[in-house]
C-alpha cells in the first residue's frame, strides 16, 4: 500500500513536468492557446469525463465487493470498469482521428488559421497530444491491470481477509481518473464553450 | 608478509564456519538460479557486475578524451569524434555507473541486513529493476555501436533536437528506461525501511548508511520522473516534431534546462548522499567511536534531499534567467552547503581522539573527506554569481564536479567495496596491495584534476578538442595523472578477483565493527540471519573496551558479537 502511494507520488511529478511546460507556454501564447483550445470537442471531452467518473464509482464498488467477499459483485464491477475504460479510449481514438483530418497534428502538415497564431497553437497541440497520450497510456495499462484483477476475481482469490491487489489497483485507477479531471478543463475549457464543434471550426 | 589473519571475535563461531554451510552463494547453483534470483544479495552482485562493465566503457572514453588533450592540436580525434567521446563518457559514467553504483550494489546488499530484514519489501520488483537497467544498458550500448551521441551528457537542445547525425532518440530513451530502474529501487528502499525493520530497530538506531539511502531514495522517487518526462519530450520533439524546446517552432530551450536541472541537481545528491552514508560507517568503524552528532548527520541527509530540489537554477546563471531568480538560486545554493558542511564537521569530530586504524577502507574514507571538501568549496566559488560568469563552461567546472563525483562518490564506492568485500565474498584480500591501490588512486586523482582547476581558471573552455599551446603543460600533467589513476583502478580488480580464489576465509567480523551485517555469518545465509535479531543498542555503540586491531589481533573485551546484541526469538 505504502509502495503504491510512493509510486503515485512519482507519477504526480511525472505529469508535473508536462504541467510546468503547459503553464509556461500558456502564459506566453495565451491567445493562441485559447484559439487552439476551441478546436477541441468539449462535448466529447465532457462525455469522457462522465465516463471516467462513472468508472471510478464502479471501481470503488469492485473494491467494496472484494472487501465483502462478493465474487459476483467483483466480476460485475470490474467488467464495467473495463468497459468504461475502453469506451474512454474509443472516444480518444475518434478525437485523435479528427485532429488528423483537420491538420492539427504537429509536424509538417500542421495548418492553423489565423496563421499568426500557428506557432502557439502548434505548441498547444504538442502538449495536448503529449498529455492526453500519456494519460491514455496510463488508461491502457490500467485496463490491463483490471483484466488481471478480473482473472483473480474469477478464481475467487479476493476475500475479506485479503484483497490488497484489488485495493492497490483501485488506487491507481482513481489516480488516472484524477489526472483527467485536471486535463479536461486545462485543455478543453480555456477557450470558452463550443459544444461538439470539434476540429471543424474552419 | 601481509599480516592478515582472519580473526573472529567469537572463536567458536569461526570453528563452525569451517564446515560447509548453506549461505546465499552456495544455496542454489547455475546461471538460471542467478538470473531469476529474488535474493537482494544476489541482485546486488548482479548490479556489481553490470556496473563494473559500464565503468570500464566509460573509462575507455575518458582515456580517449585525455589522450586527445595531450597535445594542443586536435590530432587524435576529429572534433566530432571528440564530442562523441566526452558525451558518451559523461552519459555512461553518470547514468549507468554513478547513479546506480552505491544504492544498487551496496544498498541492495546491505540495507535489508542492516535493518535486520530478511529481504527488501518487494523482491520481485527488485529483480525487475535490474532487468530494466539491463534493457537500458543494452540500448545505450546499441547507441554506442551506431556511432554514439555528441550532445554532451546534458542533452541540451538545440544540440539534441536538431542535427541529424546523432542517435539522440535512442540515448534519451535509454536514460528514460534507466530512470524507471532507479525509481523502482528507491520505492523499494523507502517501503523496506518503513515496514521491514527488525524488532528494536527504531528510526533513531538506524545506521547512517540506511538514513542516507532513505534520503537518496526520496530524491530518486521525486526527481527521476521529471527527468523522464523531459527526455520524453525531447523524444517527442525529434520523432513527432513537437516544438516544445525548439525556438523555431515557438518553444523554449531554457525550459529544457529548467526541467533537466530540476532533476539533475538533486541527482548530484543521488550520487553523493549514498557515499556520505558509507563514509559515516567507515569513520565510525575505523576510529572505534560513536559517530559524533548522529542526529545531525541523519537530519542533514534529509535536509540535503529537500533543499537539493530548490537550487537547480544555479546551472542557468548564464542562460538568461532573470537577475532576481539568479540571486535567489545563488543564495539557496549557499544554504545547501550547510548540511554538507555539518557532515564534514561531524566526521572530523568523530575522528578526533578516536583510535584510528588506517586500513584500506579508511584510507578511502579519509580521501573522500579531503577531496569532497575541496570539491564543495570550489562549488561555492561557482555558486557565487560573479565568479561563475567567469568560470562557466571552463575546465574549472570539470575539475569541480570530478572532485565531487570521482573524489567523493567513487572513493566512497571503493571504500564500501573494500569494507564489505569480506562479508560479501567470505574472503579476505591482501591488505597491503589494497593500501598501495588506495594511495595510487589518491595521487593519480589529484594529479589528473588539480591541474584542471588551474587551466580552467586561466580560461581553457571545456568541450573543445584543441586548445592554445600555453595550456599544454597542465594538460600533460592531467593526462599523466589519468594514467596513474587507471592503474589505481586496475589494481583492485586484480587483487579482489585473486582473493576470490586464493584469499583467506573471512570470519564473521574481520574489522571488529558494529552493525547487524557483522553479526550474521559470513557470507550471510539466504535469509540473512539464522535467528531474527532483536536490537537493543544504538548504532555504533563503540566503547573504549572495544579497541581492536582490525584485520588482525583482537585485544580482549571486543564486543561479543561486535555489534548489537542478538537474541533469538
Ligand atoms: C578515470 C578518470 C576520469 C578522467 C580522466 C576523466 C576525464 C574527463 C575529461 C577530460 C572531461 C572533459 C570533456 C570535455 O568537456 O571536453 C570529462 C568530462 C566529464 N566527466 Fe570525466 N573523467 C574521469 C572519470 C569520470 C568519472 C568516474 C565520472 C563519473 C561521474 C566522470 C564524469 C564526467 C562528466 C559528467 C563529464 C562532462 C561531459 C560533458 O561535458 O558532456 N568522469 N571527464
Ligand atoms: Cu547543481
Amino acid at each position: 500500500m505504502l509502495g503504491m502511494w510512493v509510486f503515485l507520488l512519482t507519477e504526480v511529478l511525472f505529469f508535473g513536468g508536462l504541467f510546468m511546460a503547459y503553464i509556461l507556454y500558456r502564459g506566453w501564447y495565451t491567445e493562441a492557446f485559447h484559439e487552439a483550445s476551441r478546436h477541441l470537442s468539449v462535448g466529447w471531452g465532457f462525455f469522457n469525463t462522465l465516463v471516467l467518473i462513472a468508472s471510478s464509482l464502479t471501481m470503488a464498488l469492485a473494491v467494496r465487493a472484494g472487501q465483502t467477499t462478493n465474487r459476483r459483485g467483483q466480476l460485475l464491477f470490474l467488467t464495467l470498469t473495463i468497459v468504461l475504460g475502453t469506451a474512454f479510449l474509443g472516444v480518444k481514438v475518434i478525437e485523435y482521428a479528427d485532429k488528423f483530418t483537420h491538420h492539427l497534428v504537429p509536424g509538417a502538415h500542421f495548418a492553423f488559421t489565423p496563421s499568426a497564431l500557428a506557432p502557439g497553437a502548434e505548441l498547444f497541440f504538442s502538449l495536448y497530444f503529449a498529455m492526453t497520450g500519456l494519460h491514455a497510456l496510463h488508461m491502457i495499462i490500467g485496463a490491463g491491470i483490471m483484466l488481471v484483477m478480473l482473472y483473480m476475481a474469477w478464481r475467487g482469490r479476493f476475500s475479506t481477509e485479503w484483497y490488497t491487489p484489488l485495493e492497490i489497483s483501485g488506487l491507481y485507477w482513481h489516480f488516472v481518473d484524477i489526472v483527467w479531471i485536471f486535463l479536461f478543463p486545462l485543455l478543453y475549457l480555456i477557450g470558452g464553450l463550443s459544444v461538439f464543434g470539434g476540429g471543424a471550426g474552419h | 608478509m601481509h599480516d592478515v589473519r582472519s580473526t573472529d571475535p567469537e572463536g567458536e563461531a569461526f570453528q563452525t564456519e569451517v564446515q560447509p554451510r548453506v549461505h546465499y552463494l552456495n544455496a542454489t547453483h547455475g546461471i538460471a538460479a542467478w538470473l531469476l534470483t529474488k535474493d537482494h544479495k544476489r541482485i546486488g552482485l548482479l548490479y556489481l557486475f553490470a556496473i563494473s562493465v559500464f565503468f570500464l566503457i566509460g573509462g575507455v572514453f575518458a582515456m580517449l578524451v585525455r589522450l586527445e588533450l595531450l597535445t594542443p592540436e586536435g590530432d587524435l580525434l576529429s572534433s566530432e569524434a571528440y564530442n562523441t567521446a566526452f558525451s558518451m563518457h559523461g552519459i555512461i559514467m553518470v547514468f549507468f555507473f554513478l547513479v546506480p553504483s552505491i544504492p544498487a550494489v551496496f544498498g541492495n546488499f546491505f540495507l535489508p541486513i542492516m535493518i535486520g530484514a530478511k529481504d527488501v519489501a518487494f523482491p520481485k520488483l527488485n529483480l525487475m529493476s535490474w532487468y530494466i537497467a539491463m534493457i537500458a544498458g543494452f540500448m545505450i550500448l546499441t547507441t554506442l555501436l551506431m556511432g554514439g551521441v555528441d550532445t554532451g551528457w546534458t542533452f541540451y537542445p538545440p544540440y539534441s533536437t536538431t542535427g541529424s547525425t546523432s542517435n539522440v532518440v535512442l540515448a534519451a530513451l535509454a536514460i528514460f528506461v534507466m530512470g524507471f530502474s532507479s525509481i523502482l529501487t528507491g520505492l523499494n528502499f523507502i517501503v523496506t525501511v518503513h515496514t521491514m525493520r527488525a524488532p528494536g530497530m527504531t528510526w533513531g538506531r538506524l545506521p547512517l548508511f540506511v538514513w542516507a539511502q532513505y534520503a537518496t531514495s526520496l530524491i530518486m522517487v521525486l526527481g527521476t520522473p521529471v527527468l523522464a518526462i523531459t527526455l520524453g519530450l525531447v523524444f517527442a520533439e525529434r520523432v513527432f516534431h513537437f516544438g516544445i524546446f525548439d525556438p523555431k517552432l515557438g518553444g523554449d530551450p531554457i525550459l529544457f534546462q529548467h526541467l533537466f536541472w530540476f532533476y539533475s541537481h538533486p541527482a548530484v545528491y543521488i550520487m553523493i548522499l549514498p557515499g556520505m552514508g558509507v563514509i559515516s560507517e567507515l569513520v565510525a568503524a575505523f576510529s572505534r567511536k560513536q559517530v559524533f552528532g548522529y542526529n545531525f548527520i541523519a537530519a542533514s541527509s534529509l535536509a540535503i534531499a529537500i533543499v537539493g530540489f530548490l537550487v537547480w537554477g544555479h546551472h542557468l546563471f548564464t542562460s538568461g534567467q532573470s537577475a532576481y531568480a539568479a540571486l535567489v538560486f545563488s543564495v539557496l545554493s549557499f544554504i545547501v552547503a550547510i548540511p554538507s558542511a555539518i557532515k564534514v564537521f561531524n566526521w572530523t569530530a568523530t575522528l578526533y581522539r578516536g583510535s584510528i586504524s588506517l586500513q584500506s577502507p579508511m584510507l578511502y574514507a579519509l580521501g573522500f573527506i579531503g577531496l569532497f571538501t575541496i570539491g564543495g568549496l570550489t562549488g561555492l566559488f561557482l555558486a557565487a554569481l560573479g565568479l561563475d560568469l567567469h568560470m562557466q563552461d571552463t575546465y574549472f567546472v570539470i575539475a569541480h564536479f570530478h572532485y565531487i563525483m570521482v573524489g567523493g562518490t567513487l572513493l566512497a564506492y571503493l571504500g564500501a567495496l573494500h569494507y564489505w568485500w569480506p562479508k560479501i565474498t567470505g574472503r579476505l584480500y591482501t591488505e597491503g596491495w589494497a593500501k598501495v591501490a588506495a594511495v595510487t588512486v589518491f595521487v593519480g586523482f589529484n594529479l589528473t584534476f588539480f591541474p584542471q582547476f588551474l587551466v580552467g581558471y586561466l580560461g581553457m573552455p571545456r568541450r573543445y578538442h584543441a586548445y592554445v599551446p600555453e595550456f599544454q603543460v597542465l594538460n600533460v600533467l592531467s593526462t599523466a595523472g589519468a594514467s596513474i589513476l587507471a592503474i589505481g583502478f586496475i589494481l583492485p580488480a586484480c587483487y579482489l578477483l585473486h582473493s576470490l580464489f586464493k584469499g583467506e576465509i573471512a570470519g564473521r567480523n574481520p574489522w571488529g565493527a558494529y552493525g547487524l551485517e557483522w553479526d550474521t555469518t559470513t557470507p550471510p545465509p539466504p535469509s540473512n540471519f539464522e535467528v531474527t535479531p532483536i536490537v537493543t543498542r544504538p548504532a555504533y555503540a563503540y566503547t573504549h573496551a572495544d579497541v581492536v586491531e582490525p584485520y588482525g589481533g583482537t585485544t580482549e573485551g571486543s564486543g561479543e558479537s561486535g555489534g548489537q546484541e542478538v537474541r533469538s526469538v
